[in-house]
């Protein structure tokens, strides 16, 4: 172990990461140390092998891993390090970090932290999904790691599961690399993006079944095809060679879990302040790891808003870490972040509801006060925002509330 | 000598565990031995899906085979796992009383604990179940106690006895089911896939198959089987905190019931449920049956409710018209049968596999054991002991849930007995069986592995 101290380690190399590293740099912080655990840095953009990246950055519409090398060369120009093939195996108290590298075990110390650990699409199996389990069965990202990272087709003709917009990109993927889909299947009644987006399917000529039952995965060795309950309720066998399962986005929080940090019940991941600080206060938390999913540029931007939070901390500006009072999220919303607001701090909740929405969102205190309030308006799985301006009292108790309108 | 003009001594059909502790058995003792499998890989049947508990036999039926085949078996293990670096996770069992009901069985299940020669096992408090496992349901009311049950690597340890057959010179024929076979003069004939093969003798070690090569082989069938289905899920890594001890119900006439356990890789596991069904190949999982466990284990053990499933998966177990072992000869005919062997197959396989020899050499075969037999020395895939990713130079993590080294992938596919199937590089490696299922590795592992397995992770162009 080298004796250095460094100022941040940021664990994980995506674009929260990457972005929080640059500008830590930019603030004039000395030691960055960004640990990441594949051959490249750049996160889950790296092979999405498709536009559009890079507007909210660089101003210009760049394909996934284009714009996972922009964001490495920015963190290195900024002077900061980026040690990749470099897991983190645990975070300890006191800012000391237990490395994985190709030369062993190491252990790593930083004045604080930003987790930046990303999030992964929910797996056939935790979804508990009934049939046999043959090889040929995925998500979006090993499909498009097969695609762009290492040059080739796992399958002809898959079956497309959910239909969230990173299913688009998966059925996009597809058509550039002439795999034709057999069909796209959505368990939930409807589409989950935008009408625009929800007719890239027929588009394509791949058959879209909505509200249906997935009644068995087939094959033995590998996937034959996948049974259904149609909305109908009539069966339907789908002949294939390979299941997308994709979206159902999850934190990868096994790092902070296994860490003792605290969960969200909502987002299963950390539970933050609303300066970012998890419940380990020399710890903070960035990009999707805190919710499923946002952007790559939101997850950027996001950040670099931790990094301003990390550096005023640093230079001891920062409010001592106390008991907040926690945001409990009402009927009808799944999750906030932050989960806790800080005195004094304006904040930009992040929000996601149940299904389709279409009302009023309201932070209220006791009594019935309204602390903050907006009118939502959004599709099933879009992120929803509330700004809560500077409160330099906050009660006991805070709730957020969802008056749905028709 | 025996089997002179024929490929080999002994065929052994089927390559699970107790077909491949059985060739270990017969290599070692010198005899010329072809292990014929119908899948691309060993334990790709019934001893793909176990518990993967090290059992005493303190429940087993008493002064029957199963008992005895299970205490050589776990005896064997013990011996023999030293040189072969195969581990073991010391933690004990409790078979734990949650209604009054189940505490009045517990003094009849300490008995026959005794009876089979546990005589360590003993009857505990509630209060001192609770103290030993500070998580499990304050309702439990007492518990049996059975300190020697421990936990193994289900596969490694297999993979390690078939690894020194094939040392010993034993062929090993994948892909290739028996299709035909007739005795003429005293000798097998044998169509297995695409090789055709003379044989002295066969073993039968074809777990769910077992009845129908008996049948193909005999002309008809002294058992029936009735598979069993075992379905099991894995929780999230974080959870194996929760718990130390095997935690057991107390069982019925019908099954052990459904264990809670961690596992050796340091997972902790709840099943098997136990489904009759008469498909011997689909072991298909299934919602209903899958939340049943998952809420069995949240009452159990309530930390687990907030645990995220890892994984899940099916096995069927080899029961049959009978309890007991098919365990038989026809010495005349040549034939020797390991049949009907279910849940504790994994600790007795290498029991058993001495008692089949006994009767093959009881039957006036001989063989000459071979002196100084290679031992292989097998990579070590349990969490509590030092893992590849630890010592320098393995090359980088390739799937980073589970921690494993491209140097181990690479030494999997390198090895005397290389995975023939994506199946088989997970049992081999644990690439791809953690938390994300591949959602980070599945690609690089394909482009890694697929020219060498028989079954690639991707389709072929085209295909």
């Amino acid at each position: 172990m080298s004796g250095q101290i460094w100022d941040v380690a940021i664990i994980g190399g995506g674009p929260a990461g990457l972005g929080a590293a640059a500008e830590l740099r930019r603030l004039g912080v000395a030691r960055v140390v960004v640990l990441e655990r594949f051959e490249t840095a750049g996160g889950i953009p790296r092979h999405c092998g498709h536009p559009p990246f890079g507007l909210r950055e660089f101003r210009r519409v760049l394909t996934g891993p284009a714009y996972a090398a922009r964001l490495v060369e920015a963190a290195e120009a900024a002077g900061a390090e980026i040690r990749t093939r470099t897991s983190v195996t645990a975070i300890r108290p006191g800012g000391i970090l237990e490395l994985a590298t190709t030369d062993g075990p190491q252990e790593l110390r930083a004045r604080r932290i930003l987790l930046a650990t990303g999030n992964r699409e929910t797996t056939r199996a935790q979804s508990l999904v009934p049939g046999m389990r043959p090889v040929g069965v995925m998500n979006t990202a090993a499909l498009q790691s097969f695609l762009y990272e290492e040059g080739r087709a796992p399958f002809a003709r898959p079956v497309v599961i959910g239909s969230e917009l990173v299913a688009l990109s998966a059925l996009l993927s597809c058509r550039r690399h002439g795999i034709r889909p057999a069909a796209m299947v959505e368990t939930r009644p409807r589409v989950q993006t935008r009408r625009a987006f929800g007719l890239l399917p027929r588009l394509f000529g791949v058959p879209l079944h909505c509200g249906a039952e997935i009644l068995g995965i087939e094959g033995r060795g590998r996937v034959s095809g996948v049974r259904l309950r149609l909305a109908d309720g009539t069966e339907h066998r789908i002949g294939c060679d390979g299941v997308i399962f994709s979206g159902r986005f999850t934190p990868e929080a096994a790092l902070a879990r296994a860490s003792g940090l605290a969960l969200d019940a909502g987002t299963q991941g950390p539970r933050i302040d609303a300066e970012g600080r998890s419940s380990d206060p020399l710890v903070f938390v960035a990009g999707n790891v805190l919710h499923p999913v946002e952007t790559a540029g939101y997850c950027w931007d996001e950040g670099r808003r931790m990094a301003r939070r990390i550096a005023a901390d640093l230079a001891g500006s920062l409010a001592a870490e106390a008991p907040r009072p926690a945001l409990a999220p009402g009927p009808g919303l799944r999750y906030v972040v932050p989960q806790a607001l800080v005195p004094g701090r304006a904040v930009t909740l992040n929000l996601r509801a149940e299904g389709r929405v279409r009302g009023r969102l309201v932070l209220a205190g006791p009594e019935g006060r309204e602390y903050a309030a907006a009118s939502v308006n959004a599709a099933p799985e879009t992120p929803l925002r509330l700004d809560v301006p500077a409160l330099a009292d906050l009660p006991a108790e805070l709730h957020l509330r969802l008056d749905r309108e028709g | 000598m025996v089997g002179a003009g024929t490929d080999a001594d002994v065929a052994i059909i089927g390559a699970g565990v107790v077909g491949c502790a059985m060739a270990r058995r017969f290599a070692l003792e010198g005899a010329r031995v072809a292990v014929i499998e119908a899948a691309p890989d060993i334990l790709s049947g019934a001893s793909k899906a176990n518990s993967a508990i090290l059992h005493t036999g303190f429940d087993a039926p008493p002064g029957s085979l199963e008992l005895a085949c299970m205490q050589d078996g776990y005896r064997e293990y013990m011996e023999i796992r030293g040189a072969m670096n195969l581990p073991v996770l010391e933690t004990g069992a409790m078979v734990a009383a949650w209604t009054a009901e189940e505490e009045a069985r517990l003094p009849a299940l300490l008995a026959q604990a005794h009876g089979n020669g546990v005589g360590d096992a003993r009857i505990v408090t509630g209060a001192e179940a609770l103290e030993r496992e500070p998580q499990i349901a304050p309702s439990v009311r007492a518990a049996l106690l059975v300190p020697r049950e421990h936990l193994v690597d289900p596969w490694s340890a297999p993979l390690a006895y078939a690894t020194q057959a094939k040392m010993l010179g034993a062929r090993f024929l994948f892909n290739a089911p028996l299709s035909a076979a007739r005795r003429e003069g005293g000798i097998w004939h044998l169509q297995a896939g695409d090789t055709a093969l003379t044989a002295a003798s066969v073993v039968n070690c074809a777990g769910n198959q077992g009845d129908r090569i008996e049948a193909l082989l005999l002309g008809r069938s002294r058992f029936e089987i009735r598979p069993r289905k075992g379905q099991f899920v894995v929780f999230d890594k974080a959870s194996a905190a929760l718990l130390r001890t095997i935690l057991l119900p107390v069982p019925t006439e019908r099954t052990k019931g459904v264990v809670l356990t961690r596992t050796i890789f340091g997972n902790l596991l709840v099943g098997p449920t136990a489904e009759e069904q008469e498909d011997r190949e689909r072991p298909e999982v299934t919602r209903p049956e899958l939340e049943t466990l998952i809420a069995h284990a949240g009452r159990l053990v309530p930390g687990l409710a907030e645990m995220p499933v890892t994984a899940v998966y099916a096995g069927l177990r080899p029961a049959s018209d009978r309890k007991e072992y098919r365990v038989h000869a026809e010495p005349e005919q040549g034939y020797f049968c390991a049949g009907g062997i279910r849940s504790t197959g994994l600790t007795a396989a290498l029991g058993i596999a001495r008692h089949v020899f006994g009767l093959w050499q009881g039957a006036g075969h001989a063989a000459a054991p071979p002196a100084d037999p290679p031992v292989p020395v097998m990579p070590n895939l349990a969490e509590h002991l030092p893992r590849d990713w630890q010592a320098p130079g393995h090359d980088g993590i390739v799937c980073h849930c589970e921690m494993v080294t491209a140097r181990e992938i690479r030494a999997a596919l390198d090895s005397p007995l290389p995975p023939g199937d994506f199946g088989g590089l997970r049992r081999r490696t644990r690439c791809a069986m953690g938390r994300c299922q591949g959602f980070n590795c599945l690609a690089r592992l394909s482009s890694m592995a697929d020219d060498r397995l028989s079954r690639p992770i991707a389709a072929e162009a085209g295909a």
